[in-house]
């Protein structure tokens, strides 16, 4: 899974049908001190995830398309599955 | 799944029988604010997308699910089309 923040969403009116009523939301990966990394993705949103919000991403199919849409077997391959409240970190590691 | 834009179609003739009709596109996955990032790559199209268009697409094993014939030989297709640049909301 990974540590990301939500920096904003994506608009498709023309979407596999599967989609229908989730938002798809894009993500940047952070490190666990906050600070951005390069990777960015799109990933559906199951736990109504706002912009800005530090959140944990699913990276794999049965996972994210059960906790987007609610059954596996749709064609979503990374979704939102919480959000972080706090990380606590070794004081080294800060 | 990535943002990505169609830069191009793929003509195949001779192709897996799960493949016939299906459209294969040449896309270049984009980053949050489009920039090109990597290389382009071949997507399949579930959702009609054309060249030029900004669209995202699914990776892995799900790529095939869209298609009712979900042995689909593919690991990347296209699941939805952005309505325009202006509908990449970012900060």
């Amino acid at each position: 899974m990974l540590l990301a923040r939500v920096i904003g969403n994506v608009v498709a009116t023309q979407k596999n049908q599967r989609y229908e009523g989730s938002r798809v939301m894009l993500c940047r990966q952070i490190m666990p001190d906050g600070s951005d990394m390069e990777y960015t993705c799109l990933a559906l949103d199951s736990v109504s995830a706002g912009e800005g919000d530090i959140v944990v991403i699913a990276q794999e199919g049965w996972s994210a398309s059960t906790a987007a849409t609610g059954k596996p077997g749709a064609a979503i391959d990374s979704a939102i599955v919480g959000i972080v409240d706090y990380i606590d970190l070794l004081p080294e590691e800060k | 799944m990535q943002i990505a834009r169609v830069i191009g179609t793929i003509v195949s003739t001779v192709k897996n029988q799960s493949l016939d009709g299906r459209k294969l596109l040449i896309v270049q996955t984009l980053d949050a604010d489009l920039n090109a990032k990597g290389d382009p790559t071949i997507a399949l199209d579930s959702v009609g997308a054309g060249v030029g268009e900004l669209v995202f697409w699914c990776r892995g094993k799900e790529a095939s699910f869209p298609f009712k014939r979900d042995e689909t030989p593919t690991d990347c297709t296209i699941v939805g089309i952005i309505d325009s640049e202006q509908h990449v909301y970012r900060k």
